[in-house]
């Protein structure tokens, strides 16, 4: 398939993003560039300094929106992408009414008790949409350990071991491989079906 | 019994066990998991009284902090 077929594919898909930070804004803007038509972005939390060692964002959007600011940031990209932005703390109650029309979901999520809740309110209330969800990533080196696997309608891209600590932060180019991991997943689910 | 443990054959001596004895007996000590039998969800509250028998499908997953 060529780049037009792939985009003629993909202009019609909706991808949720559940979180705008490192996994949520990268995977997000790989989806835009190759064209898929509608995102779906939410996320409660406004860009800060710290951010910026992963997450795509720049130094002047500090202090605003991250779902105002991704949206802005992927028109700069692609401005046919069709976006909309959810300022909201994602809870079991509105998961799903945000969510339910998605081709695909990305569960793009910091802590681990959110990506519990994704994981369960959507194993129950939508099991039919597919979830990728990015596990383990902290720290640098030892590329080889990211990997996806798949279990029922989850797809789990990360090394599913390194979680986040004061001595081994979340840094662009561990977050950046399994953030475009996702990315990567969601396209091979989209040109699948 | 035998079943699958995240894709792997795994073996116990007893003929069925609760999902709580099976995380003793495995030593899993995670804090936040998401568990399925055969893929039907079975959230925390009911570890205790959920039991796995001969041939099911068990996934643990464990849930680690980062995004």
């Amino acid at each position: 398939m060529n780049f037009s077929g792939i985009k003629d594919r993909l202009k019609h898909k909706t991808v949720g993003i559940a979180g705008c930070g490192g996994l949520g804004s990268n995977c997000a803007v790989a989806l835009a560039r190759v064209g898929v038509g509608r995102l779906i972005l939410a996320d409660f939390d406004v860009v800060d300094e710290t951010n910026l060692n992963r997450q795509y964002f720049f130094y002047h959007q500090i202090g605003e929106k991250k779902v105002q600011s991704l949206s802005d940031n992927i028109k700069l990209i692609n401005p046919a992408t069709e976006i909309k932005v959810c300022d909201i703390h994602l809870d079991e109650q509105n998961i799903v009414d945000i969510y339910k029309n998605c081709d695909v979901i990305v569960e793009a999520f910091d802590k681990a008790e959110m990506k519990q809740m994704i994981i369960e309110t959507l194993l129950e209330q939508l099991p039919q949409t597919p979830l990728v969800i990015g596990l383990g990533m902290a720290g640098w080196g030892d590329s080889n350990s990211i990997h996806c696997r798949k279990s029922d309608n989850l797809y789990i891209c990360g090394d599913e071991t390194n979680e986040i600590s004061d001595d081994r932060p979340p840094l662009a180019p561990r977050v950046g491989i399994v953030a475009n991991m996702q990315a990567n997943t969601v396209l091979e689910i989209l040109l699948k079906k | 019994m035998n079943i699958t443990l995240n894709n792997r054959p795994e073996s116990f001596d007893y003929d069925s066990l609760t999902i709580s004895e099976i995380l003793k007996l495995k030593k899993f000590t995670f804090k936040m998991m998401v568990i399925k039998i055969n893929g039907l969800l079975i959230r925390k509250p009911q570890y205790d009284e959920t039991r796995v028998n001969e041939g099911d499908d068990l996934q643990i997953l464990h849930l680690i902090s980062g995004g």
